[in-house]
């Protein structure tokens, strides 16, 4: 028996943003729901239980962050943002309160898909129980067990917060994490607001694991927002 | 269906009694020659007319009825106005209630006795200040006046009845009056009256029996009040001539010029001199000239002269100051540069020996005046006392000087002793005499008459025979005492005259001076703060006090500007005499007629005709304020302090309205160059859309079509998000939202999102190490490195390099976009920066010239710059530096590396 399609909850008001949408997602093998109403998409969510969730921040009738929180307390399904420029704020709250990642309009479909391939593994491995023990992104290893950390045949010396940073940012491989979520992650809730600490352990981080710092093929910067593991 | 018009009537009648409120009020005086001649009566009868015939709103302001009846009479009827209790030590005084008639605003208001002063703490110090203000309100006023009350004729009803008035109305006041009714009644009948208890009751009548009410006085007045109104009239008739077109027989070009001393005489020479001038009708001059003697005026005196000046002015005379050696001569040069016809001039009061040793300030008058006429009037020595001639100052020492002057006058005798001896007494005595003239330099007049005397006794002592003793054997030797000590007073009178001038003059040019320094320093200031600020200290150091600067807010209430510890704020009672100084352009407060009990003086600020706010001063001490030169000086300070802040007011709103039209102008040409750079992108889409519903396509084909719709659409969302961020720019609606971070993480994001354009352009990225954390918004940031890049991708063809670096400059971090591209010409440099700025043939079509302005404007508000170079072998180096504002926020690191045993799992 074949796994049923993953559902897909398409939330947005613009008709013909939801229509192009809709058709490239059930081209790539997703089911699909609509709603272009926040009260819609709670009572559908509820109802149809989706794999995922694509949220458009600019909806009419409730801001993005109420319907990812009333979301988020009692589903664990992924949620994707969908942001306009100059919404920063709605976004990173909206990360913040929940949600998993963000496109920016006008996105390329093949961003979205990537992101949304990305939220749907985590949403799985989470589920199983993660016991790797080994993360493998290209050239970086990490050692889990061992607290190795590679980058081809060279290990790479890390401190204990920087180690620490990088496997939070590598379990979640291919999602963005904001600057709060990391500093929660790693340097504990009090530490919420020290954007510093996490700009300068980046920045080693950077410097130790990227050959070109400035040009960094893992960690790549979100400015405003966070930062991301990119896997391809 | 009607429809209603107007009544026209009704809207005529509407408009001209809204014109005859704006308009300033009428005031009738009821004019008599002295009390109980049946001025209140007569006002009151013609209230009554004018409430029952005209019916206008008439009400009693406040009406003395000493207690007669007829009078009490009339006031049945009549709607009082209560009068305003002032508890004053312990009885409670009635003045009117100058608020509540203002508030109630009748059309005619009843105020007896127009020269009534008003009790202590009223608004206005003078009963007819009161009536001005009803005036000024639009309220017409009838009032009583009596004839000794007109201020030029205050001495000449002295001379007449003895008794000096000290309750006076300005002669304008009465000139300015609407109507004058003289209420004659001949003295007989007057004296009945008063016999009959209708004037005066009891005790009252009979002392004034005995002193005014004597028939000679009442018949003098009486012509007096009656020649006031004949000139009254006969100034109607001309005014009436003149409108008439009738020719005038004479032409005013009289001009009367008076002379001024800070003696109470001085005072009667000024009421002559307005008279005479009222008769001529001629501009008059009061004129002071302030001679090195005028150092030396007391306290006292320089009231006196103040009080002469203010009289003066308000008689109606242009005052001046003038600064001489000699008063008379001054005077003189003065009156023919005015070509004035007439010099008006007191009798001599020096006694007859002083013209032994020179013209008497009359004589040079009399003989210098050229064309002028001389009029010397005759001033009897009043009842008061002349005040007392000050001592002349004491110079800083006091009893040192004495102990130095014996001093040196041994000293003197010691040096003669030794040198010359009892043969060269010649030489001795000009020692001695050079002496007495280093006393004189350094000391006052005390010393220097000691030196004198001490110096003749010396000389007698010491060198005359018989020898050591004081007495003379050769009586010739008394005259070389004489001579002597006359030399020395000479000279030492003459040293302390030099002194005084020079004194006089350096006093002068420190007002000059600090005027100077003043306006030079307001003219350069450029912003308004710094102006108040420069203003206040001046205007402090000047007058030793502390400065409040007021200016009208939109509101039109006033309210303080500028600060700073010589500033001063006023309270509430303060501000409401800054304000009524303010709207009646007249100053207030301290040492002036209006609400003198305030603790500061507030002087209006008017630059031409605008009034731009009040100048307040608290002096450190009120006592030794204002006199006649502080009043002038003040004046001339807030005249400047006006314009300069009329200027800035005006350089300000130029300039606003500078960037009003700049935007207008951007807002224009962004609207003509968005147009066709939407619409053409848009007509591809649409275009390319539109042939591809076109059947029988080959996949090529569509797919090409598809692809450049894509593409359009890309460059529309690029120019439309330049458009946004320009408007943001203009309309100063960026925020820039600064964190400390790493160049390094920007440069990265925005290579990431230009990756897939760059085609087979290779990107070099030359960090320095150690680079500095800057204080930057990330976003805003990418976006200028994205634009950059952008621009550099344009203009470069494939198969270049782009690069980026960062380095440390001072106090910055300084990172260059470089391409291999044509590069900016030197000529261009600033010009691409400008808005809609498109360099000739770029690959494709270019945006609509944004991109680089919108950098800049970016850069700009982080406090930082950019510019593009030229780069040695070809190609542009654009360069930007962020300013590091301070260190960074300290991070504490951790050293330790991970160590494979030590971890735990």
């Amino acid at each position: 028996m074949s796994e049923p399609l993953p559902l897909v909850l398409v939330v947005e008001d613009e008709a013909q943003m939801r229509r192009f949408i809709c058709v490239s997602l059930t081209n790539h093998e997703y089911r699909v729901i609509e709603a272009e109403r926040g009260q819609l998409a709670l009572d559908l969510a509820t109802s149809h239980n989706p794999d995922l969730v694509l949220l458009d921040l600019g909806l009419p009738d409730m801001d993005g962050l109420t319907v990812t929180q009333a979301l988020r307390s009692w589903m664990r399904a992924p949620i994707i943002v969908i942001s306009a420029r100059g919404q920063e704020d709605d976004k990173i709250r909206a990360l913040d309160a929940g949600a998993d990642d963000y496109v920016t309009k006008p996105f390329s479909m093949g961003e979205l898909l990537a992101r949304m391939r990305v939220a749907l593994r985590h949403s799985a491995e989470r589920g199983s129980d993660g016991g790797t023990s080994t993360i493998t992104i290209a050239d970086l290893r990490i050692d889990l067990v061992a607290r190795l950390v590679f980058v081809g045949e060279d290990e790479i010396h890390l401190t204990p917060n920087e180690y620490k940073l990088l496997v939070v940012l590598a379990r979640n491989a291919g999602k963005v994490l904001t600057h709060q979520q990391l500093l929660r992650e790693v340097w504990g809730p009090n530490h919420a607001n020290d954007t510093q600490y996490l700009r300068v352990y980046m920045g080693q981080l950077r410097h130790k694991l990227e050959k070109i710092p400035a040009q960094p093929r893992y960690l790549v910067t979100e400015p405003g927002v966070g930062y991301r593991l990119r896997e391809e | 269906m009607t429809q209603e018009r107007p009544n026209p009537d009704e809207l005529l009648r509407t408009v001209k009694e809204e014109e005859r409120r704006s308009r300033r009020g009428k005031l009738t005086i009821f004019f008599g020659a002295a009390a109980g001649v049946g001025k209140t009566y007569a006002m009151l009868e013609a209230a009554r007319d004018e409430l029952e015939q005209e019916k206008r709103d008439v009400v009693v302001g406040i009406i003395e009825t000493h207690g007669r009846y007829d009078t009490g009479a009339l006031l049945l009827g009549l709607p009082i106005l209560p009068r305003k209790r002032i508890p004053y030590r312990n009885i409670v005084l009635e003045e009117l209630d100058l608020d509540a008639a203002l508030a109630r605003r009748p059309a005619v208001l009843l105020v007896d006795e127009l020269a009534h002063t008003n009790a202590e703490g009223l608004r206005h110090a003078k009963r007819w200040q009161d009536v001005e203000e009803l005036l000024e309100a639009g309220i017409d006023v009838y009032s009583t006046l009596n004839v000794q009350h007109i201020e030029s004729l205050n001495d000449v009803v002295a001379q007449i009845t003895g008794v000096i008035v000290r309750e006076t109305v300005p002669d304008s006041v009465v000139e300015e009056a609407t109507e004058v009714h003289l209420v004659d009644l001949p003295p007989d009948q007057l004296l009945e009256r008063l016999r009959e208890g209708k004037v005066y009751l009891g005790a009252q009548a009979a002392r004034a029996a005995e002193n005014f009410f004597r028939k000679g006085n009442l018949i003098a007045l009486r012509e007096l009040a009656l020649r006031q109104t004949a000139e009254r009239v006969d100034a109607d008739m001309r005014v009436w001539k003149a409108a008439h077109g009738i020719d005038r027989t004479w032409a005013t070009t009289e001009r009367l010029l008076v002379g001024l001393s800070p003696s109470p005489a001085s005072s009667q020479l000024v009421r002559a001199a307005r008279r005479m001038a009222g008769s001529l009708h001629a501009t008059w001059i009061a004129v002071y000239v302030e001679t090195p003697a005028s150092i030396r005026l007391s306290a006292d005196e320089r009231a006196q002269l103040a009080q002469n000046l203010r009289l003066a002015q308000q008689l109606g005379a242009e005052t001046v100051t003038l600064t001489g050696e000699n008063a008379a001569e001054e005077t003189v040069r003065y009156a023919r540069k005015r070509n004035v016809s007439k010099i008006v001039v007191g009798k001599p009061t020096h006694p007859r020996w002083r013209d032994l040793f020179g013209p008497s300030f009359l004589d040079i008058i009399v003989r210098s005046s050229g064309d002028a006429d001389v009029y010397v009037i005759s001033g009897e020595a009043r009842a008061k006392p002349s005040v007392a001639r000050a001592k002349p100052p004491i110079r800083p020492g006091g009893r040192r000087a004495y102990v130095a002057t014996v001093f040196i006058i041994a000293t003197a005798t010691w040096i003669s002793w030794e040198l010359f001896g009892w043969d060269q007494l010649a030489d001795v005595v000009m020692v001695l005499l050079l002496g007495i003239v280093i006393v004189a330099m350094r000391f006052g007049y005390g010393p220097s008459l000691l030196a004198a005397v001490l110096g003749v006794l010396s000389f007698d002592f010491f060198f005359v025979p018989p020898y050591f003793t004081f007495a003379v054997t050769d009586l010739r030797h008394i005259l070389t005492f004489a001579i002597m000590f006359l030399v020395a007073i000479v000279i030492s009178s003459l040293t302390q005259r030099i002194r005084a001038q020079a004194d006089g003059a350096r006093e002068r040019e420190n007002r000059t001076a600090s005027l100077y320094a003043m306006s030079r320093e307001l003219g350069a200031a450029a912003s308004a703060d710094a102006l108040y600020e420069a203003a206040v200290r001046h205007i402090a150091d000047v007058f030793d006090c502390k400065v409040a600067i007021l200016t009208p807010l939109s509101s039109g209430e006033l309210a303080p500007v500028g600060g700073g510890e010589l500033a001063f704020l006023p309270g509430e009672k303060e501000m409401g005499v800054a304000s009524w100084a303010f709207t009646h352009d007249r100053a207030a407060g301290l040492s002036t007629d209006t609400l003198p009990s305030a603790s500061a003086i507030y002087i209006p600020l008017r630059a031409g005709k605008t009034q731009v706010g009040a100048l307040g001063i608290l002096p450190t001490d009120p006592r030794h304020f204002i006199d006649a030169n502080q009043g002038q000086l003040l004046s001339t300070f807030a005249g400047q302090l006006a314009t300069a802040i009329e200027r800035v007011t005006l350089s300000e709103a130029a300039q606003r309205a500078l960037v009003q039209i700049e935007t207008e102008q951007l807002r224009n040409s962004l609207l003509s160059s968005v147009s066709h750079d939407l619409r053409t992108p848009l007509a591809v889409i649409t275009g390319s859309a539109a042939t591809l519903t076109e059947p029988g396509l080959d996949e090529p084909t569509r797919a090409e079509l598809l692809a450049t719709i894509q593409e359009e659409g890309h460059r529309l969302n690029r120019l439309v998000r330049n458009l946004l961020d320009m408007t943001r720019l203009q309309a100063g609606a960026l925020h820039v939202k600064k964190e400390w971070q790493d160049i390094e993480e920007v440069i990265g994001s925005a290579l990431t999102r230009v990756e897939d354009r760059l085609g087979t352009r290779a990107v070099e990225t030359h960090l320095a190490p150690g680079l500095p954390m800057a204080p930057f918004d990330s976003i805003l940031i990418e976006q200028v490195l994205i634009n950059l890049l952008e621009n550099a991708l344009k203009y470069t063809p494939d198969g270049t390099t782009i690069e980026i670096s960062a380095r440390a400059v001072d106090g910055a971090i300084e990172v260059s976009v470089s391409d291999r591209g044509p590069g900016v010409p030197p000529a261009d440099a600033e010009k691409v920066f400008e808005k809609f700025y498109r360099a000739g043939a770029g690959e494709g079509r270019g945006g609509v010239g944004l991109g680089l302005t919108i950098c800049r404007g970016v850069i700009t508000a982080h406090g930082g710059r950019l510019w593009v170079d030229a780069r040695p072998g070809g190609g542009a180096a654009f360069r930007f530096t962020i300013p590091l504002d301070g260190p960074p926020p300290k991070v504490r690191v951790d050293e330790e590396p991970v160590s494979a045993e030590g971890a735990t799992a």
